[in-house]
């Protein structure tokens, strides 16, 4: 028998080691380091948890577990790791976004399936306001829980290109999203109190209605707010962790949970101060995809603008110009991931920087589908991630470069967004890429970005527009300057 | 100014000069400005660029300096303007009012040539005094004609050289592969290393500017230190003068180099000042016979007092090659390049249509030498730049650490002033209605809330602070590893599931509860594993 203080000392352990975990992600050189500190924690947790319900520490553990019990603990857990370890090892880093998504959806569906079971079978006999206080944490820890799993079920698809990403706009979706929050807190109300367990089916109500409400909620956000929306089921999926710390008065679920939940709302408020929007209009949804006309690559009326007036470059151009560049910045989109362009980028690199020129990428902060989402692609082509800077960190170096590569990107290099104050992407911080001598843009055509946006920079003087598959040209460019 | 403004380019009246300032090539760049490019007759033939080349690059082909000078609105030369032998009269006589000449002048060395030029009150810019930044690199006239220059020594050094550069085990023996010297790593230090390298030769170089020993490294060269600590940078990129002590110790080590050396190519050079004596006649005489010296300051007084400008001498069996004119010795490429300057800084100019003398431009004002004929050379210090070219570099190296720590911090401050009126007042931490609702909230717990509640309330409150502070330190590089790793650790929620398995097997509960800690096993290894994998990527 231990002493059942140990119980809490290695939950405090396994805290402080998780706390490092996301302090060692500051850095490259410490962030390994890091992991490996959460993963000793989560195995500290795990064990001293096991060992408690296994009645192996002295005082009342509220149950012992049967060898029966532990037949199915290790059969689920052999399972699981299986499972994540065959997705982890497997996942394209392309398909990140997909993965993260998925992993928040079972966040959410383990924290609904423990606030059900909690409630049917409670650790402890309550009554009164004990009672009432553990009831409201469930009814939290499913509502939150369900919202996660339905809402990063429906972002998972829209990721994998399951579904459109293209936001769906019902008719009076703002009412309808109140109208079933309205619901559960009724459904709320008439489940806290009920004797002997009888509000199972209000809570399985409210199960149902929140799932909706996760499926309504990103159903109606667009592709490209996609960074924003990861990020919240992120910090969701912590808070929903937290509510079952509460539920079941453990310490140790609810730091987690509440790093995680912080975690993912700084991030949230990071993308969104990004775009210039305030993070109540991406959750409310509904911008950008295709209701604007250019986004068929027609210009708006009146602009008058189009393939016509711009400066067409083609491969032996641009092989040119990086050739006679001695600085060179590239700054990627979410269309050089599309394209899988990033391994022939890194080659083209590691070319130029053979010759001597001086190349880095700037790296947009809702750049991707994910948060840091490129930096991640240009590690995996082995770019090294010392050349690979923040918009912050070179927006100012611009003009003195002589060439820079727009590689499937459009909106965060829209000068617009500083011109025009009444343009939808006002304010938004973008990569100055027009101060430097010549910008070429790799697009597959004239059409406007996801803002729906006409984007002046295409029409500059400097500005060259290179037509085609991003892979196909970065291959070609390749070959010229190899050859 | 105007459109179709003509740019005439005479032909060089130094003897043995056989550049020119524009090629066919960089013509058509100039017409691509909107220029209007004249050019003298004969002026490209020394440098294998015919009439008949010209003519098809759209050039206007004008006979003789005097009526090309009349024609043209911008007058682009080599060499600085000097008395024209076939003319008789001096070349600066051409140039008229508000006309703009643009080649190399040498205003600290050429004063008498400045005041004459002023008298004609036309504008004149010299590509020898482009600034060195960054954004003027594509101009710098001197950087190019350098590089030619370094490459040029050691060809002419190969050609004194009575042995191979690349080492060879032949049947008839071995030959060791030659040993080269190259003192100075400036431009045409740099391009010396590359060319001898290049050859196959073994290579050391010395610089008095630390700062260098990277590059010289980085072209495969061995870099040379001396027991002796003094850093040679100075302003601009440019090397200083060195103490006594420093320039004796200096020598005293070419003279111990020059014992195991076939060639030496010497290329130091102090802005406005004579060319450093390094190479003394000991040095000279260790050497083996049949070695070579190539000075590329013996315009400026030599490395080597011994070389004699533009001859080729032997001294104690040694060849000291002092040509002066090694650009001009690659009139083809050298001219191309130079012409491909003045384009550069043509263009920076405004080309045809905006051409402007802009005083504000700080290439231009650098370059400037007369402006209608008033004088505005040299130019005010603008911004004493210590190691210009250097900097950029390390800077960009040591860019990702700091910045990556601090970035984020001053970002929500900014955002937050720049949000307004966009109805970003949800998204800002400091709203105090926000901070109100947040109080009241807390008020309400207080108030209801029971002892145990509340145990388990500070520690989240006090967990989520600790959250916030650690990860606005996280990098924005690695906030995709941030998201699984978070995923990973907020499958510990599997200790739920852990403790709700314990009744019998059929309880729905107990079902519930291990359907929980199987997918939250899923996610704690999926999790850590992916971002495992994805920190692997992550390499300098």
């Amino acid at each position: 028998m231990l002493p059942a203080g140990l119980l809490n000392v290695a939950y405090i352990a396994a805290s402080i080691l998780f706390i490092l975990s996301l302090a060692g992600l500051s850095n490259q050189e410490t962030a390994r380091r890091g992991n490996i500190n959460g993963i000793i924690g989560m195995l500290i947790a795990i064990a001293a948890t096991a060992a408690y319900t296994l009645g192996w520490f002295e005082g009342t553990a509220p149950f012992t577990l049967g060898a029966q019990g532990l037949g199915v603990l290790a059969g689920a857990v052999l399972i699981g790791t299986l499972i994540g370890g065959f997705m982890a090892a497997r996942v394209a880093m392309t398909s990140m976004p997909e993965l993260v998504a998925v992993l928040h959806s079972f966040v959410g569906l383990a924290a609904v399936l423990v606030g059900l079971s909690s409630y049917m079978a409670p650790l402890q006999q309550l009554s009164g306001t004990e009672q009432l206080v553990h009831e409201i944490e469930i009814f939290l820890a499913v509502f939150i829980g369900s919202i996660t799993f339905t809402g990063s079920v429906i972002a998972f698809l829209k990721l994998r290109g399951s579904l459109s990403g293209r936001p769906l706009t019902l008719p009076g979706r703002h009412l309808l999203n109140l109208g079933m929050l309205l619901g559960c807190v009724y459904l709320g109300y008439d489940f806290v109190g009920q004797a002997d367990h009888g509000g199972l089916t209000p809570l399985l109500i409210v199960t149902g209605i929140s799932g909706l409400i996760g499926i309504h909620l990103v159903m109606a956000i667009g592709g490209a707010d996609m960074p924003v929306v990861v990020s919240m089921l992120n910090s969701y999926s912590g808070w929903a962790a937290a509510a079952a710390g509460f539920m079941l008065q453990n310490d140790l679920l609810l730091v987690t949970g509440a790093l995680v939940g912080s975690s993912g709302a700084i991030l949230s408020y990071i993308m969104c101060a990004a775009m210039n929007r305030s993070f109540i209009s991406v959750i409310l949804g509904g911008f950008g995809g295709g209701d604007a006309p250019a986004a068929n690559g027609e210009p708006k009326p009146g602009e008058g603008k189009g393939r016509d007036d711009v400066i067409e470059f083609d491969v032996s151009d641009t092989i040119a110009l990086l050739r006679g560049a001695s600085s060179v910045i590239i700054v990627p989109g979410y269309g050089m991931a599309v394209a899988q362009a990033q391994h022939s980028l890194s080659e083209v690199v590691k070319v130029l920087r053979k010759a001597g020129v001086e190349v880095r990428f700037g790296i947009h902060p809702v750049a991707g589908r994910l948060p840091g989402h490129m930096n991640v692609l240009l590690a995996e082509a082995n770019v090294p991630y010392d050349i690979v800077l923040e918009m912050d960190e070179l927006n100012d170096d611009f003009p003195e470069t002589d060439a820079v590569l727009v590689i499937g990107a459009n909106d965060i290099v829209n000068p617009s967004a500083q011109t025009d104050p009444t343009s939808p992407i006002a304010g938004m911080p973008v990569l100055e890429v027009w101060h430097s001598a010549t910008v070429v843009v790799m697009k597959r055509g004239m059409a406007s970005g996801y803002a729906g946006v006409q984007n002046p920079l295409f029409f500059n003087e400097n500005s060259r527009m290179l037509f085609g598959d991003a892979k196909t040209n970065v291959d070609a460019i390749l070959v010229g300057l190899r050859g | 100014m105007k459109v179709g403004m003509k740019v005439g380019i005479p032909k060089e009246v130094l003897a043995g000069e056989r550049r020119v300032a524009t090629t066919p090539e960089t013509a058509k760049r100039l017409q691509k400005l909107g220029f209007e490019v004249l050019i003298e007759s004969g002026a490209g033939a020394n440098a294998d660029f015919s009439d008949d080349l010209y003519t098809a690059a759209d050039c206007k082909i004008v006979a003789g300096a005097e009526a090309l000078w009349a024609e043209a609105d911008i007058v682009l030369k080599v060499r600085e303007p000097m008395q024209h032998p076939d003319l008789g009269k001096h070349e600066a006589e051409l140039l008229r009012a508000g006309q703009v000449l643009i080649s190399f002048i040498w205003p600290a060395q050429n004063q008498e040539l400045v005041e004459l030029l002023a008298a004609r009150k036309g504008t004149v810019l010299a590509m020898d005094a482009v600034p060195r930044i960054s954004r003027a690199q594509k101009c710098d006239a001197l950087s190019s004609m350098a590089n030619i220059a370094g490459y040029r020594a050691v060809i002419e050094a190969a050609q004194h050289f009575g042995s191979f550069f690349t080492g060879q085990f032949t049947a008839a023996g071995k030959v060791p592969p030659a040993r080269v010297l190259v003192i100075g790593a400036g431009v045409a230090g740099l391009a010396a290393i590359g060319a001898a390298k290049g050859l196959g030769a073994i290579v050391r170089a010395f610089d008095t500017r630390p700062a260098v020993k990277e590059q010289v490294e980085s072209m495969g060269a061995e870099y040379l230190t001396l027991e002796f600590e003094e850093d040679g940078d100075g302003a601009g990129g440019y090397a200083k003068v060195m103490t006594d002590a420093f320039m004796d110790a200096e020598r005293a080590l070419f003279e111990d180099q020059a014992k195991e050396v076939d060639i030496i190519v010497t290329t130091a050079l102090i802005p406005g000042k004579p060319a450093p004596y390094l190479i003394t006649e000991q040095a000279l005489k260790n050497m083996r016979e049949g070695s070579v010296v190539v000075d590329l300051a013996a315009e400026r007084g030599g490395n080597c007092p011994l070389v004699v400008a533009d001859q080729v001498t032997i001294k104690h069996g040694v060849s000291l090659i002092g040509y002066t004119d090694l650009p001009s010795r690659m009139a083809n490429v050298a001219s191309n390049l130079y012409g491909n300057n003045l384009y550069h800084l043509l263009d920076d100019m405004g080309g045809a249509e905006g051409f402007k003398v802009d005083e504000d431009d700080e290439v231009v004002r650098g370059t400037l030498i007369l402006n209608e004929g008033e004088l505005r050379w040299p130019p005010p210090k603008i911004e004493p730049s210590p190691q210009a070219k250097p900097a950029p570099k390390p800077e960009a190296a040591a860019a990702p650490k700091p910045a990556a720590a601090s970035a984020p911090k001053p970002k929500p401050k900014s955002s937050s002033k720049k949000s307004h009126g966009h109805g970003g007042g949800a998204s800002k931490p400091a709203n105090p209605l926000w901070l109100a609702l947040g109080g009241l909230a807390l008020i309400a717990v207080g108030w209801g809330g029971n002892d145990d509640f509340l145990d388990h309330f500070t520690v989240f409150i006090l967990a989520c602070f600790i959250g916030w502070q650690v990860i606005w330190n996280v990098s924005p590089a690695l906030h995709t590893p941030l998201m699984s790793v978070t995923n990973a650790i907020s499958g510990i929620i599997i200790i739920g599931g852990m403790l709700q398995i314990g009744g019998d097997l059929s309880d729905p509960a107990v079902i519930l509860g291990a359907i929980a800690i199987l997918v939250a096993t899923i996610n704690v290894a999926g999790g850590f594993l992916v971002t495992q994998r994805m920190l692997k990527m992550f390499q300098r």
